[in-house]
C-alpha cells in the first residue's frame, strides 16, 4: 500500500477543459461575487435559477449518473473540475452535497433496486437529494464513532434530529442513515412532508445553507440496511471529501489571483506593494502550495473515478492539505487587501467564510492524517 | 529522421563491433561517442544524432541490458549538465570538437568559475577579472563553492572584461585551464566536516583568445544558458510514495515504538502528507513535460524539495534521541559526487541546511516566482545602469 502505487493522470483532459469553461462562463455571468453577495442580502437561501442552469443547461447534475438513469456516465474527474469553478465563484448551488455525495450514496445502494433507480432519474434531472448528516462528518465515522441520531421502527417512520445538514433547505429529498429494526439503514425521505421539519441555521459560510432537520414520525423508504448502507454512506463521505479538495483549490485561486491584482496596484510608499518582498514572497509560497493543491486534488478525483484500491489513502492526502491551503490563501488574500479586505463589500470575506467551513467538512485535516497513520502504517504511540 | 527502431539497429551494431566483455571501458565510451549514441539530441560528429531527446532511454536500455560500461554521470555532473549545453549553443566549432569527447568519456572533469565571495545571489556583481594581453586574456581573482575543481581539468569561467559597463554588460565568458600556472584549488570544508567543495584562486592565469566562448561583453547571456541547465538538473527524477527523506523517517518511526510521541506523530503525519503531494506535483510536472506542455510549476520543485528535507531531517534527529546525539565521522572527506541520504540523521540534518542555499537561494527563487510567474512589479533596483567599477561594496 505504500509502495509501486501506478501514476495516477493528474492532467485535465479535452473534455475536462471544455466542461470547465462552460462552467465558468455560466458561473462568471450568473454567480460573480458582486451577485452573490447581492442575493444574500435579499435573503434568497438558494439560487434555483442558476442550479436549474447548471444541472440541466449544462449536465452537471448527472455526471456522476450512469447513462441508463439519464445521467452522463462521467467520473469523479469531470465533477472535480465543476467543483474548482464553483469554488472558484462561490457559488451558492448544492452541488457538492447533491450531484457528489447524495448521488455516490445512491449508487452505493444498489442501482438495481427500484427506488434508487427512480431517484436517481429524478436527480439526473436536477432533483436536489441530500445527505442527512452533520456537515462535518468524515468518512471514517457513521455507524462507527457516530451513531446516527436518527431512528427507524418498524413501521417505516422515523425519529430523530439531525444538525448542520448542508443545503438541506434547497432538498427535494433526504436520504437518512438511521438506526433500523435491523441495524444500519439509509432511507430516502421527501420534503415537504408531514414529520419533518427544517429549521434554517446562521451559517458562518453564507453560500452554504445549513439547517436542524427534526423527524418526528416521517415516513421513510429504505433504500439499503446492513453493510450495504454502511459502505454506501462511507463512500458517499470519501467521494464528498475527495472532491471538496477541488472546491478548496478552486477557493484558493481565487484568493491569489485578486490578491495579486490588488497589490500590483494598490501604492504605498510611492511603490506599488506588490513590489515588497515581504508581501511576494508570501504571495509565491502561495502559488507553490496551490500548485500542490492542485497536484493532491487531481489525484484524489483520479483514484475515485477510477475506483483505485488507494482511493482512500488518496483522499485523506488531499482533504489533509487542501482545506489549510484554502484557508490560508482566504487569509492571506483578506491581509494583504489591508483595511479593505475587513470591509463586508469586497468579496474575499465570503472566501473566507466558504474555506473555514471547508475546513470542518468531511472531517478536518487532523482527523484525515490521523486515518492516514492506520492506511499506511505510522501508528499513534 | 531517426527513430527507435533505427537507434536499436545503431546500438547492436556498436555492441558488436565493441563487445563490452572484451573492451577496455574507455574504448568503449569512445566508439559509442563516435557511433552518435552518446547523447542522441546532440549533433552527428559530437556524440549525438540530431535525434529526439527522448530517445535516449532506447539507447540506454539495450546498453544496459548488455551490460555495457557507463560514464558515472554523478562524478561528471557540471561537465554534463552545464558545461556541454553551453558549448554546444555558444562555442566554436573548434572547442566542440576539441571538449565534447573527453567530457562525455570522463577522461576530462569539468567544474564552475562562477560564485565568489562578493557574488553570491547576485552573481552579475562577480569582481575576477580578465585583462586583455594581446591574443591571451590574464585571469585574477577568487571563486568559491567549486564542486570538483579538485578532480577537474578544465573549467566554465566568468570574469570581468569591463569595470566601466553596467554589471551585467561587462562579463565575458572563458573556458579555463585547470592545470594553468596561477590556478590553485583548496578544499573547503563544510559544516557536515566534508569537503565537496573548493575554493579556487586565480593569480595571473594566461588563457588564449581561442578559450572565449560567446563575445566579449556576452558572458551574461552565455552564463544564462548554463544556470537554466542547472536549475533542471537539480529538479529531480520520479521518486515512489515513501521515496527519499521521509522514507527513511518513516521506517525509522516503524523501527521504533520505544521512542514514539504524541507530538512526533502529528508532526510526522504532517511531513508525510507535504512529502506525498511534493511528490505529486512532481509526477504532475512529468506528465506535463511528456506532453510536451511544461508548467511553471518547475520554478517551484527546488523550493519544496529543500524546505522538506529540512524539516524531515530536524524531525528525524529529534525522534531519534540517544542515536542522535552522536555523529559518524567528522573527518574531512573528499566525496566525488554529493548523497544527500546516504550517511547518518546527523550528516543528513547539516548537508540538508544547503540545499535552500545552492542552485539559487529559496529567497531567490521566491522572487523569481513572484516576477515572472505571478508578474508582480519588481524590486526598485539602484545597481542596474550604474557601472560595475562606482557600485557600492
Amino acid at each position: 500500500m505504500t509502495a509501486d502505487t501506478p501514476a495516477a493522470d493528474l492532467l485535465y483532459g479535452e473534455s475536462e477543459d471544455d466542461l470547465r469553461a462552460a462552467v465558468r462562463a455560466l458561473l462568471a455571468a450568473r454567480s460573480d461575487p458582486a451577485t452573490v453577495l447581492a442575493d444574500l442580502e435579499a435573503g434568497r437561501a438558494c439560487d434555483t435559477g442558476l442550479w436549474d442552469a447548471l444541472a440541466n443547461g449544462i449536465g452537471a447534475a448527472g455526471l456522476l449518473i450512469p447513462e441508463e438513469f439519464g445521467g452522463a456516465g462521467a467520473s469523479a474527474r469531470e465533477a472535480a473540475v465543476v467543483l474548482e469553478e464553483t469554488g472558484r465563484s462561490v457559488a451558492r448551488v448544492p452541488y457538492l452535497t447533491g450531484a457528489v455525495v447524495a448521488v455516490t450514496a445512491l449508487l452505493g445502494c444498489g442501482t438495481g433496486r427500484p427506488p434508487v433507480g427512480a431517484l436517481l432519474t429524478r436527480l439526473a434531472a436536477g432533483t436536489v437529494a441530500v445527505l442527512a448528516v452533520p456537515l462535518p462528518t468524515a468518512p471514517d465515522q457513521p455507524f462507527r464513532t457516530a451513531r446516527p441520531t436518527v431512528r427507524a421502527t418498524a413501521d417505516g417512520t422515523l425519529h430523530g434530529t439531525v444538525t448542520t445538514v448542508a443545503d438541506a433547505v434547497c432538498a427535494e429529498v433526504l436520504l437518512v442513515p438511521a438506526d433500523g429494526p435491523d441495524g444500519p439503514a439509509l432511507y430516502a425521505v421527501e420534503v415537504p412532508a408531514a414529520g419533518v421539519a427544517t429549521t434554517s441555521l446562521t451559517p458562518l459560510d453564507l453560500t452554504r445553507p445549513l439547517a436542524t432537520l427534526t423527524l418526528d414520525g416521517a415516513a421513510g423508504t429504505p433504500l439499503a440496511t446492513g453493510e450495504r448502507a454502511v459502505a454506501a454512506v462511507r463512500g458517499a463521505l470519501t467521494a464528498g471529501a475527495g472532491l471538496l479538495a477541488s472546491e478548496q483549490l478552486g477557493i484558493a485561486e481565487w484568493c491569489l489571483t485578486t490578491a495579486v491584482a490588488y497589490t500590483g496596484t494598490r501604492t504605498q510608499f510611492g511603490r506599488p506593494v506588490g513590489s515588497f518582498q515581504a508581501l511576494k514572497h508570501r504571495m509565491a509560497t502561495l502559488w507553490l502550495d496551490i500548485a500542490s493543491a492542485r497536484a493532491a486534488a487531481r489525484n484524489a478525483a483520479d483514484a475515485l473515478a477510477t475506483g483505485s484500491p488507494d482511493a482512500p489513502v488518496a483522499v485523506a492526502v488531499a482533504q489533509a492539505y487542501c482545506a489549510p491551503v484554502a484557508v490560508r490563501a482566504a487569509e492571506e488574500c483578506l491581509q494583504l487587501h489591508g483595511g479593505t479586505g475587513m470591509t463586508w463589500e469586497h468579496p474575499v470575506h465570503l472566501f473566507l467564510k466558504r474555506a473555514k467551513s471547508d475546513e470542518s467538512a468531511f472531517g478536518a485535516p487532523g482527523r484525515h492524517r490521523a486515518a492516514l497513520a492506520e492506511l499506511v502504517d505510522l501508528p499513534a504511540p | 529522421m531517426t527513430d527507435a527502431a533505427d537507434l536499436r539497429e545503431r546500438t547492436a551494431r556498436l555492441l558488436a563491433a565493441h563487445p563490452p566483455a572484451t573492451t577496455a571501458p574507455l574504448d568503449f565510451l569512445r566508439a559509442r561517442f563516435d557511433a552518435g549514441l552518446a547523447w542522441v539530441h546532440f549533433p552527428e560528429g559530437l556524440g549525438g544524432l540530431d535525434a529526439p531527446r527522448a530517445l535516449q532511454p532506447v539507447v540506454d536500455a539495450e546498453l544496459a541490458a548488455a551490460g555495457a560500461p557507463g560514464n558515472n554521470p554523478g562524478r561528471l555532473a557540471i561537465g554534463l549538465g552545464m558545461a556541454a549545453p553551453t558549448l554546444l549553443r555558444h562555442g566554436t566549432e573548434e572547442q566542440r570538437r576539441r571538449h565534447l569527447r573527453p567530457l562525455w568519456t570522463g577522461e576530462e572533469v569539468w567544474c564552475q568559475l562562477f560564485s565568489e565571495p562578493g557574488a553570491g545571489s547576485d552573481l552579475a556583481a562577480l569582481a575576477t577579472r580578465a585583462v586583455r594581453d594581446g591574443d591571451r586574456w590574464v585571469i585574477d581573482g577568487q571563486k568559491v563553492w567549486t564542486s570538483s575543481a579538485h578532480l577537474a581539468r578544465w573549467a566554465i569561467l566568468v570574469a570581468r572584461t569591463d569595470p566601466s559597463l553596467p554589471k551585467h554588460q561587462g562579463l565575458t565568458y572563458f573556458i579555463c585551464d585547470m592545470t594553468a600556472p596561477g590556478v590553485e584549488v583548496r578544499p573547503l570544508r563544510q559544516i557536515t566536516g566534508e569537503a565537496e567543495f573548493n575554493e579556487v584562486f586565480l593569480t595571473g592565469v594566461s588563457l588564449p583568445d581561442s578559450h572565449r566562448v560567446g563575445e566579449v561583453g556576452q558572458g551574461w547571456e552565455v552564463a544564462r544558458t548554463t544556470l537554466m541547465n542547472e536549475r533542471v538538473a537539480i529538479g529531480g527524477a520520479a521518486t515512489p510514495r515513501e521515496g527519499g527523506m521521509i522514507g527513511i523517517a518513516a521506517a525509522d518511526w516503524r523501527a521504533r515504538p520505544d521512542l514514539r510521541t504524541h507530538d512526533l506523530h502529528q508532526r510526522l503525519l504532517t511531513l508525510w502528507v507535504e512529502a506525498e503531494v511534493t511528490r505529486l506535483t512532481g509526477e504532475r510536472l512529468r506528465q506535463q513535460l511528456a506532453k510536451g506542455a511544461p508548467g511553471p510549476e518547475g520554478s517551484g520543485m527546488k523550493l519544496a524539495f529543500a524546505r522538506l528535507a529540512q524539516q524531515i531531517s530536524g524531525w528525524d534527529l529529534e525522534f531519534l534521541a540517544e542515536d542522535g546525539l552522536t555523529y559518524d565521522d567528522w573527518a574531512l572527506r573528499r566525496p566525488e559526487s554529493v548523497d544527500f541520504t546516504g550517511r547518518e540523521a546527523g550528516y543528513r540534518y547539516l548537508r540538508a541546511k544547503g540545499n535552500s542555499i545552492e542552485g539559487g537561494t529559496s529567497e531567490v527563487l521566491l522572487n523569481i516566482v513572484a516576477e515572472r510567474v505571478l508578474g508582480l512589479p519588481p524590486e526598485p533596483r539602484t545597481d542596474k545602469d550604474v557601472a560595475w567599477k562606482d557600485l557600492p561594496r
